[in-house]
């Protein structure tokens, strides 16, 4: 279900946590998890569970309190744009605009090629660079203009 | 001790009381939804806000430890203003379905919002929609009333031992599911239902079956397994609709098992017999009573008189009252016989005659979850005592050390320190190598006799028996305890085993040697209760299993379906076709009873009073709670009609009372209860450690809800997972030794007789070991519980 290296890297994680406490690595596991499938079935969050060694409705409770775990299938870059108050202020409209042109879709929606999708974000602690968007939760990209969008979608294409 | 006020009334209470706590000893009502006492605090619906002195938000009651000196107020205008608040905020999204919702009438939602909420709401917006969850055919769902308290999911984390319920989602979104498209299977699941505060989770058998204000109430006790539960029964025109606990916290605590609770359904099967009924050439016919007892009578006699009394058996299910076994049992000695027994499921009986006393538990039922260390030999726990597992559990969860000899693996979703898997037979040697262990250890300076001593010369001792004694014997390398509570128990599998009488005396010498308490965990509702009233083979009579092997000329049954109840269902079944005469007491119509006689019409638990004795030796009567059905009568009055028809002495009672006065002797039952409880043995019992052989044996546990005639006739039960056709289960070496596949069809062979079934690969099973559950149709034509086995391809 996961590849070896996944479970290695969940294997460092139990590390962190006493060993009848695996159930604190849950949230670890299912960013690993997420990271090699793109979106977390199901299936694999069951599967992290039962790795784990918990119910996996405690780890469906988990996966689904936090909006960076997919539930459901995404492109292959997911971009998160933040609309919150900051990011508003400093025109975020323009940006969630601009992104929607380009790519045609709206907010959770994905690219018939299944490269992007589009998400509405809360407020990402990064207040002094915003607008910013980040790209599958990992890269944040901020200070963001329209150019500096196309430049951004030009080199993931 | 702290000394705090609340509205005013001072009160003294310990360190680390809650507010919530405090206010309930008082007697101040302070509205809650999501705060049990049994569960843990979640602090999540915000329903028992009060203010503080000192304080400038109101805070949560439940969740908020006293300080000395605190001045609580729960009715001040801040504290009203607060819980009028969190009382429309609850409102927001719960949809006023209260006039179709069968929690209408007991709902704390409903009566909270009379006392704080406001006559209008002021959301105009749209209300969220919940869809609702199938979770299996006890537990009905209406999502969009849930208020998301999360007592469900507590409760089955922390009670049930397994989280099947959890709340997904977030803030609005947040919604309580189990896992996809998963059932809640825990055997205590019902609770939920009595859980929720509001229509969320519901009864799925009484859906829509009555308000709740239509229901006469009456207090019962559970009919099942030893513990003895009290419940409630509620009535509607004189049909019981539904049963819930009554809050009884040294038995059963605020629990009810899903068999005590949903068994009823049984009572209203379309199978209950509700004439007394004649076979003639043949046939059955409807009859009278006054008929159908002198025939009774008739027949008796006459075989009783040509052939003697030895030639009538008189078998007693251990569900039966107190005064239904004391009355058979007068039955039997008025007609010369002394072949009477209860213990239907046993095949061991060489311990008969050495017992000091009655078999009982050893101690009371909250005493388990005090204990330090446990050790259960031979039994499914959560299978046979469910509410029993539930104390086990508290106590393993409080640091207690369970250690387990079993002939499967099931998980009792509890942690299990040591454990030893192994085949019937091979329990025995365990238990053997636990003794031998335990003289050894130095902390114990006892000494065993010598006969033993010679006995055990022999045994050589694994590693996990070594470490179990360690364990009992209070050394750990985590926890080194000097004095530990412990006890040693014996469950129904141990009591059906074909070496019981090895089991028993080497866990009651294990036992004598540090210090625990032993004890047997009783059965059914009166196991206990029948062997206290002496439903036990007299000198020369015949006990359950020696009446079918030798088969009598007549058999009285009480309660009984022969081949379902038996241990050896194929004997069961055969000694009753040939008997001439079977008299049968039986709520039911049944194929069991086919062969019988005269079937009279007796009425179960509901319809009868009575006196059931628990495993602690508690002896609760009980009246009926609603009128016999058609021509049922009492099986006290059957009994003691007949023993008037059979012109015996001894039988005029007018009531049920007066037999039970006759049994306790005009004294206290608790007197006589204390002075016969008593696990000891007279005598070391001659016992054999070394049995190797390299048969099969079958394991044949009675699934729970089997147990019995009313629980077999639960439809919401026998639709629930637990239930699922039997098949020959056994490890997967085994299956690839036997050349077999997992799933495909096999002949299962006890002597004779043989069924096919599928077989399945379940390696939580030892080698050696084909397990295939009895009390079943189909399994009824095979023998012995734990006899040998054959298994070949079909
Ligand atoms: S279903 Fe009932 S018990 Fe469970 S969270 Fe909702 S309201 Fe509470
Ligand atoms: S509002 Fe966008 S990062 Fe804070
Ligand atoms: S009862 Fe205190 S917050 Fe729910």
């Amino acid at each position: 279900m996961l590849s070896q290296e996944s479970l290695a890297k969940i294997d460092r994680e139990l590390t962190k946590y006493p060993a009848d406490r695996r159930q604190a690595a849950v949230m670890s596991a299912l960013r690993i998890a997420q990271d090699e499938k793109g979106w977390l079935s199901k299936e694999t969050v069951a599967y992290v569970a039962e790795y784990l060694g918990i119910p996996p409705i405690a780890a469906l409770e988990v996966a689904s309190f936090y909006n960076m775990y997919e539930l459901e299938p995404v492109g292959q870059y997911k971009i998160t744009v933040c609309t919150n108050i900051s990011c508003m202020l400093r025109d975020s409209d323009v940006i969630v605009d601009h992104l929607q042109e380009r790519l045609g879709i709206g907010f959770n929606e994905t690219t018939p090629d299944g490269k992007f999708t589009l998400k509405e974000g809360e407020c990402m602690g990064c207040c002094g660079g915003a607008p910013l968007f980040h790209i599958n939760n990992k890269r944040m990209c901020e200070f963001l203009t329209k150019e500096k969008v196309d430049a951004i979608l030009e080199e993931l294409k | 001790m702290l000394n705090i006020e609340i509205d005013g009334k001072a009160v003294e209470v310990d360190h680390g009381t809650t507010i919530i706590d405090a206010a309930d000893k008082l007697g101040i009502a302070i509205p809650r939804f999501c705060y049990h006492k049994k569960l843990s605090v979640a602090a999540n619906c915000r329903m028992c806000l009060v203010q503080v002195e000192k304080f400038a938000k109101p805070l949560p009651a439940c969740a908020t430890p006293v300080a000395d000196g605190m001045k609580i107020f729960t009715r001040s205008k801040a504290a009203v203003e607060a819980q009028k608040s969190v009382m429309e905020f609850l409102l927001i999204n719960h949809p006023l379905d209260c006039p179709i919702c069968d929690q209408g009438g007991e709902c704390d939602l409903q009566d909270i919002a009379v006392a704080y909420g406001a006559p209008a709401s002021r959301y105009a917006e749209e209300k969220r929609v919940v869809l609702n969850k199938n979770i299996g055919p006890l537990v009905s769902t209406d999502m969009t009333r849930c208020i998301q308290c999360t007592r469900c999911v507590r409760f089955l984390k922390e009670v049930g031992g397994m989280m099947e319920l959890g709340m997904v989602g977030r803030g609005e979104h947040a919604e309580i599911t189990a896992y996809v498209d998963k059932s809640v299977d825990s055997e205590l699941s019902g609770n939920i239902i009595d859980l929720c505060p509001v229509g969320a989770l519901t009864s799925k058998p009484f859906r829509y079956k009555a308000r709740t204000w239509e229901l006469t109430r009456r207090p019962s006790i559970a009919p099942h397994d030893g513990l003895g539960s009290q419940i409630e029964v509620h009535i509607k025109d004189g049909k019981v609709l539904r049963v819930l606990p009554r809050e009884k916290e040294s038995i059963n605590e605020c629990w009810l098992s899903d068999r005590d609770r949903f068994s009823y359904e049984g009572l209203n099967s379309p199978d209950r017999l509700t004439v007394p009924m004649i076979k003639h050439h043949g046939e059955w016919h409807e009859t009278d009573w006054k008929t159908a007892l002198e025939f009774a009578a008739g027949q008796l006699k006459d075989i009783t008189n040509a052939d003697g009394g030895e030639q009538l058996g008189v078998l007693v299910s251990p569900n039966s009252t107190m005064e239904e076994a004391y009355l058979a049992k007068q039955i039997a000695h008025g007609l010369g016989s002394s072949n009477i027994d209860y213990r239907l499921r046993q095949t061991d009986f060489r311990l008969d005659g050495k017992r000091m006393g009655t078999p009982w538990m050893g101690c009371n039922i909250p005493d388990l979850q005090e204990m330090d260390r446990i050790l259960v030999i031979g039994s499914n726990l959560r299978n046979e005592h469910p509410l029993l597992a539930n104390r086990i559990r508290k106590a393993v969860a409080q640091g207690a050390e369970l250690s387990l000899v079993n002939p499967m693996d099931d998980d009792q979703l509890m942690a299990v320190k040591h454990k030893a898997i192994c085949t019937p037979n091979d329990m025995v040697n365990v238990l053997a190598q636990i003794l031998k262990a335990m003289s050894g250890l130095q902390r114990l300076s006892l000494c065993l006799p010598k006969s033993l001593n010679d006995l055990l010369e022999t045994v050589r001792v694994w590693d996990n028996s070594q470490a179990m004694a360690e364990s009992l014997a209070g050394l750990g390398k985590e926890v080194d305890l000097v004095s530990p509570r412990t006890g040693i128990f014996l469950g129904n599998i141990a009591q059906s085993h074909p070496r019981f009488t090895e089991l028993y005396s080497l866990a009651e010498a294990i036992a004598s040697l540090c210090g625990a308490t032993f004890g047997i965990l009783s059965p059914a509702a009166n196991s206990t209760g029948a062997h206290l009233v002496g439903v036990l083979p007299g000198e020369h009579g015949l006990n359950a299993k020696a009446m079918l092997e030798s088969p009598r000329k007549a058999y009285l049954l009480v309660n009984v379906e022969p081949e379902l109840d038996c241990h050896h269902a194929a004997q069961a079944r055969q000694a009753i076709a040939e008997a001439e005469c079977v008299i049968a007491l039986t709520a039911y119509k049944s194929e069991a009873l086919e062969h019988a006689d005269v079937l009279l019409p007796i009425a179960p638990f509901t319809e009868t009073s009575g006196t059931y004795m628990s495993m602690e030796g508690r002896v609760q009567s009980f009246t009926a709670v609603t009128k016999p059905l058609g021509e049922c009568r009492p099986g006290w009055k059957i009994l003691r009609v007949l023993g008037n028809t059979l012109g015996l002495s001894g039988f005029d009672f007018d009531s049920s009372e007066q037999v039970k006065n006759a049994i306790f002797g005009g004294q206290k039952p608790s007197t006589v209860v204390w002075n016969s409880l008593n696990n000891n043995l007279r005598e070391l019992i001659d016992i054999q450690v070394k049995i190797k052989s390299n048969v099969l044996q079958r394991l044949g546990e009675v699934p729970q809800f089997q147990s019995d005639a009313i629980v077999r006739r639960s439809p919401p039960l026998q639709k629930t997972r637990a239930v699922q056709a039997p098949v020959a289960a056994m490890h997967s070496q085994l299956l690839t030794e036997l050349g077999l596949d997992d799933g495909e069809m096999v002949t299962v062979k006890q002597g004779v007789a043989s069924v096919l079934l599928k077989a399945k690969r379940d390696d939580r099973l030892p080698h050696g070991v084909v397990r295939v559950p009895t009390a079943l149709p189909v399994t009824s034509l095979l023998g012995d519980l734990m006899g040998e086995i054959e298994v070949t391809r079909a």
